[in-house]
């Protein structure tokens, strides 16, 4: 049984140990996601529209690693990271929910602070253009080797299929991966089976009637915001800390941007957030593996008409505009798989010969593989995405 | 309103006389950042050393988008400052519009060749030096299996990929060569985790040498290789020194001295300059930090090939010149 799901593994991916890496990529992209989709889901569910996710995770990357290189101790490095994200947390709340100001134009103000201040600050503090100095030895988040597991790629190589997926993807992440995996099912426990939960939650639909109850409105959203600022320093540390060693000018890359679309792409829940965050996360991992794929084209025509096809069928049963947007991407697909089925007829093979050449699939298209998906995923097969009700109105007590 | 325009002209006519007589010289970076360890800080560097020697001054200054080319070069341009030194190849089309603008500046471009009067055009052979270290990481690899991590997919990077598979295979024909590239955009001189990745999958393919020449993008590549315990070759600038004792040598391209030149010389020659192994352009790094890990063989056989490649005996295909590589695949 295991040797056949291993067999069918290496059929598709060409070996088994690139399937474990690719997986060991996947949660490794996905986690700062992960944290930020749960930072953004505590906020949005209190009510308050978060789109400094971004902002927040850059001021906490820099913080931490600049921290953790001047005292030699990641953890306080975190710490410090995790103050930055609060602090900017707390002004975020002050604007939005003790001045009642707009949500959003409070977020992008955070994240246009945090993208400017963490490089004047970087240069001013270290003098090297906007970056941290390398981190090194116990100034970087160390990572957990269970017993018996390998700790280099090279030895992983020769080991046996089970050893390779416990020593490469069940050992050898950094701390906050675990973490950042442990906060979904605490998240989900904190929302849905504590009365803070309740509250939250409903904070978030009703205000006015948590208000009634005799419960403060502007308490329980402050409290969110600090847990969103907590989990979006976590993120920020980890970029910095765990996947690189040291802050450099934009690291984030968009990722809280990416946050919120898994957000919605989970409507507003833990286990989904997850799912969605893994999602984004193997989009990435692709891209960043898989530079040359060769198959043959038969396969590449197979994959493009099937999907052309499963959009299609989606889209007839939806809106107008999901057959639009689904509709051209299904257009270009096909196209594609035309274009390839033709540049392979000619030197002598026919048009059926050509379907059996091995084509390399250029690296351009594998590039934009993510941002392709992630609009058909968001576009078409997410459904009807609620966002909770009183989201992104700031709460006015009647008097 | 006329009167206005005319005071306001007079003004920027005074300014700019006021100006001219100083005549510092100016450098622009690309948007790797300045500091990047490698292409714009190599540049930096020789802009320092002429400072220090001469004591002069120069301005600087550091892109933060490509809109801002031609804009920086204008301004640089009309405050006076000649010569002015822009590092890389993505100033090409903003210099042949700024430069038959200002016929009495002059302007130095490194690693693209701009052809107008006015201009002096500086290009490295990277395909020798990289051949070089190509050589080298053969030499040093066990499992016979080396790699290569670009920046942004261009001819001048695929130069640098096509040198380092010929010199690989020139040591070992049997040796597998894996190449990738950071991404299409400028964003992929500046991507590291990105880099790492990269590399951590080129060593789940087996590599246990690799070759970054990918601006800050780099950084994330010898990291990567660093904490695996694999060798690397850093570029442009010496970063052997970045983890000591695991970096196998750095394809140094002297940046520097051209930026320096064109600084230090009274006379500058405009048009087309190459530099290569023969005038000490490009080369390989060999200091206190590497010198454990290249041995007395590698260090032979690599001096003897630069000998021949100066002597012209040995020629390195070069990739700009049609576009194709004899050792490697893209």
């Amino acid at each position: 049984m295991v040797s056949s799901i291993t067999d069918l593994i290496t059929g598709i991916v060409g070996n088994f140990f690139t399937f474990v890496q690719l997986m060991d990529a996947t949660v490794r992209m996905a986690i700062p996601l992960l944290l930020a989709c749960l930072a953004g889901l505590f906020s949005e569910r209190a009510g308050i529209f978060d789109i400094g996710l971004e902002g927040k995770m850059l001021a906490a990357a820099f913080l931490s690693a600049a921290i953790s290189f001047t005292t030699g101790s990641v953890w306080i490095g975190l710490l410090a990271g995790i103050g930055a994200s609060m602090l900017l947390s707390l002004i975020h709340g002050v604007a939005s929910i003790t001045f009642r100001g707009n949500q959003l134009i409070s977020g992008v103000a955070i994240n246009f602070l945090a993208a400017g201040l963490t490089v004047v600050i970087a240069q001013g503090w270290f003098g090297q253009g906007g970056r941290t100095p390398s981190l090194t030895g116990a100034q970087r988040m160390p990572e957990v080797d269970l017993p018996g597991a390998f700790t280099r790629i090279r030895e992983m190589r020769d080991a046996s299929p089970g050893m390779q997926f416990y020593s490469e993807f069940i050992s050898g992440h950094t701390v906050l991966v675990y973490v950042g995996l442990l906060c979904v099912p605490l998240s989900w426990w904190v929302l849905y089976r504590t009365r803070f939960g309740l509250r939250l939650r409903a904070v978030g639909e009703n205000p006015a009637a948590v208000d009634t109850a005799g419960i403060s409105v502007v308490r329980l959203r402050f409290a969110a915001i600090v847990i969103c600022g907590v989990l979006c320093g976590i993120a920020g540390a980890y970029l910095s800390t765990a996947v690189q060693a040291g802050f450099t000018k934009d690291m984030t890359a968009n990722r809280g941007f990416i946050a919120l679309a898994a957000l919605i792409f989970a409507k507003w829940r833990p286990w989904h957030a997850l799912g969605a965050c893994l999602l984004f996360g193997l989009f990435f991992a692709i891209d960043n593996r898989f530079q040359n794929i060769q198959l043959s084209a038969f396969w590449v025509i197979v994959f493009l008409v099937a999907a052309s096809a499963l959009m299609m069928n989606y889209a007839r049963k939806n809106e107008r505009i999901d057959v639009l947007v689904l509709g051209g991407i299904s257009a270009i697909f096909v196209t594609i798989a035309v274009s390839v089925w033709i540049s392979q007829i000619g030197d002598g093979v026919g048009a059926i010969g050509a379907l059996w050449e091995t084509v390399k699939l250029p690296t351009q298209l594998i590039q934009s593989l993510p941002y392709i998906l992630t609009v058909v995923a968001v576009a078409g097969f997410v459904g009807k995405a609620i966002p909770p009700r009183a989201g992104g109105e700031p709460y006015v007590k009647e008097r | 309103m006329t009167f206005t325009k005319t005071l306001a002209g007079a003004a920027s006519v005074l300014a700019l006389s006021a100006t001219a007589t100083l005549a510092d010289p100016a450098l622009i970076f690309d948007l790797g950042g300045k500091f990047d360890k490698s292409f714009n800080e190599s540049a930096y560097n020789g802009a320092v050393r002429w400072a220090e020697e001469t004591g002069g001054s120069f301005d600087e200054v550091e892109l933060q988008s490509d809109a801002q080319r031609e804009q920086a070069l204008r301004r640089f341009a009309d405050a006076g400052n000649s010569p002015i030194v822009m590092a890389g190849f993505a100033f090409a089309n903003a210099l042949s519009e700024v430069a038959p603008d200002y016929p009495d500046t002059e302007f130095v471009i490194i690693d693209m060749v701009v052809d107008a009067p006015n201009v002096r055009s500086v290009v490295f052979n990277e395909h020798e030096g990289s051949y070089l270290v190509g050589m080298m990481a053969a030499m040093a690899s066990e499992t016979g299996t080396v790699s290569f991590v670009g920046g942004m997919d261009i001819p001048l990077i695929r130069r640098f990929a096509c040198g380092y598979a010929q010199g690989v295979q020139a040591v070992n024909a049997d040796a597998t060569v894996i190449a990738n590239m950071t991404g299409t955009t400028p964003s992929a001189w500046n991507d590291p985790v990105k880099g790492s990745e990269l590399t951590l999958a080129q060593i789940g393919q087996g590599s246990d040498v690799v070759f970054a020449a990918a601006g800050g993008t780099g950084l994330g590549v010898l990291q990567a290789a660093a904490d695996e315990g694999i060798l690397s070759i850093g570029v442009d600038a010496n970063q052997n020194y970045l983890h000591p004792g695991q970096v196998l040598t750095s394809m140094l391209k002297r940046v520097d001295n051209a930026v320096y030149e064109a600084m230090a010389a009274d006379d500058l020659q405009m048009g087309f300059n190459v530099m290569g192994i023969g005038n000490g352009g490009v080369g390989y790094a060999l200091d206190e930090f590497n010198a454990d890990l290249v041995t007395a063989e590698m260090q032979a056989a690599v001096d003897a090939a630069a000998a021949s490649i100066t002597a012209g005996e040995l020629a390195v295909h070069d990739y700009m010149s049609d576009e194709t590589c004899p050792a490697l695949e893209f």
